[in-house]
This record gives C-alpha cells, structure tokens and sequence, in this order.
C-alpha cells in the first residue's frame, strides 16, 4: 500500500505543475500581449484606394506572385487566405545532422517539409482609405514526418517586402495588367 | 477456455470504443452542455453582423492567429495560431432578437479541448476592446 501511495503523491507532485503551465499556456495564447500593438504595425498597410475589392485583388496577384495557392476567399468579409508547401532542408543542415546522428549513435533528423500558410485582410477605412493586413505562419515536417517546427513568421524585412509587391500590385492592378 | 477468450477479445473490443465515443462527443463530467456554452458566448449590443465579424477577425490577427476561413452568411470564422502549439479555434457570430449578436468560440490546443473559462474570457476582452462595446454574458 505505502509504495503505490507514494507514487500517487510522486505522480501529482509531476503533474500538477505541468497541468498548470498547459492552463497558463492556453490563457496566454488569448490574451493580448503588449508587442501586439507593434506586430500590427509591422503587418499593415493603408492604401488610398477606397476600394476595398480592387485591393483584394491586387493581393491575390501578389500572392501568386509568390507561388502561393488561395485555399479560400470571402470578399464580403476582406479575406483570402493561401498556402504553399516547400522543401525545408538545407545541404549544411543534413550534412550536420548526419554527424551528429553519428557521432551519438542516435537516429539522424533533420527538416524535410514546410508549409507556409498567410491570411490577407483588407478593411475600409472610409475616405482615408483601406488597410490590409498579412499574416504568415509554418509548420516543418522533419524525415521522420514528425512536426519540428511550428511558428508564425515575424519577421519585419519579410513583411516590408509583401508590401513593396503589392504597392507595385496596386498599380498594376489598376492599369489593368 | 474458447469461451473466455470470446469475451476478453469482446472486452478488449469495448474498451477501445469507449475513448472514441467520449472524444467524439467530448463529454465532460464536469461541465453540463449549457454551463460550456456560456463559457464560450457572449451578447454584444449590436446589429451589425460583417462588423462585429470584422471585428473578430481583427481580434484573432491581433492575438496571432492566421485565418482558415470565413463565411459572412453562416458567420463562421476558423483560424489557427502557431507557437510551438497549434491553437485552432471556431468563432460564430448570429444574430438574436433585436440589436444584439451573439458571439462563441470554441478552441483547441493541441489536441484537447479549452474548457477552462479564463481563456475565453481573455479572448472576449480583446474583442471587447476591437468592437468598442461591452460583452455581456449570455442568459
């Protein structure tokens, strides 16, 4: 009795605090955090244009522009959303993953696959125009199909360059190329 | 002894089901199908369907999320979060009565359910803030 009694204490010694960071964990991911004011910034545009669906259009053009596939649209609402798969491995990193694996006799990883996915919403800002947002996010697969990564992108130069293609889109988009 | 057999590999049948069964319907023993829909709703003082959904979207892009989809006339919009988990969640949006609109969320991480009310009530207080206007609790 006394020896499965202990390990009942050990395990909820164990699992408390792990069930306690998943709740922490969770509360977060639907909280505002402060950086959210300056990710916002990063990922918006305002145009002048007042119309909302010719943006939306320049925007599908930019993203296949970049190789993207739209997975769904509802312009009623400003949205498009697209995906692409692409590989995720470098040489350097399969060649590192090699030594290592053999040098610790362990099983070698290293990054197969990664599907980036963004969600392009515009929204009408009366006469001072419409704004649109982009967000990119991905998942890597490593060689044992196991998910190694999964993380949006936040990175500023990649956001800066989406907008410097779609102000060039807007233009084309209204010249009708 | 076949007889035995029979019903351990009947037994063994069984309890693989029941996990299926609990984790296709969810059933929670904790919280009744009423109490986990005012956990997850609110009411909002307006008529205005696209803005509040607007509004939703804008809150999900705030809190990290990248949308999976929307639809303006059956007012759903999914959308995932990436950050070392994977956060789905489903947000409806439908009118009720006169002037006010009824929103709820529904999420999951990884591969269980939010139960708990403190993340919908952070969720909630972020859109409070995108639609100017209080979230009241559903009756």
């Amino acid at each position: 009795m006394r020896p499965s009694l202990s390990i009942l204490c050990a395990a909820i010694i164990v699992l408390l605090p792990v069930s306690g960071c998943v709740n922490r964990v969770v509360r977060e991911a639907l909280t505002l955090q402060p950086e959210a004011l300056e990710q916002r910034r990063i990922q918006t545009r305002r145009f002048e244009t007042t119309d909302e669906h010719e943006l939306l259009t320049a925007s599908l053009e930019v993203l296949q522009d970049l190789g993207f596939t739209v997975d769904e649209t509802e312009p009623d609402l400003g949205l498009i959303v697209a995906s692409k798969n692409r590989e995720a491995s470098s040489t350097g990193e399969m060649i590192g993953a090699f030594f290592i694996g053999a040098a610790t006799d362990s099983e070698v990883t290293y990054n197969v696959e990664q599907r980036i996915r963004a969600s392009v919403v515009t929204k009408g800002l009366g006469r001072s125009g419409t704004s649109v947002r982009v967000t990119f996010q991905r998942m890597v697969w490593n060689n044992l199909g196991e998910i190694s990564a999964n993380e949006s992108l936040e990175e500023p130069k990649l956001y800066q360059e989406f907008f410097a293609k779609l102000s060039k889109s807007v233009l084309l988009t209204a010249f009708g190329i | 002894m076949s007889r035995w057999l029979i019903s351990l590999v009947l037994l063994a049948i069984l309890q693989g089901c029941s996990p299926v069964h609990e984790q296709v319907l969810d059933t929670s023993e904790t919280q009744t199908q009423l109490q986990m829909r005012q956990v997850q709703s609110r009411t909002f003082e307006t008529n205005d369907k696209e803005r509040t959904m607007r509004a939703v979207i804008a809150t999900l892009q705030d809190l990290g999320f990248v949308l999976d989809k929307a639809d303006l006339t059956l007012g759903t919009i999914s959308a995932t979060k990436l950050d070392g988990y994977a956060m789905r969640m489903t947000v409806s949006v439908r009118p009720k009565g006169e002037g006010k609109m009824v929103v709820r969320a529904n999420a999951q991480m990884n591969t269980a359910p939010v139960t708990a009310p403190a993340p919908y009530q952070s969720f909630f207080r972020a859109l409070e803030r995108s639609m100017f206007l209080a979230a009241h609790s559903v009756d």
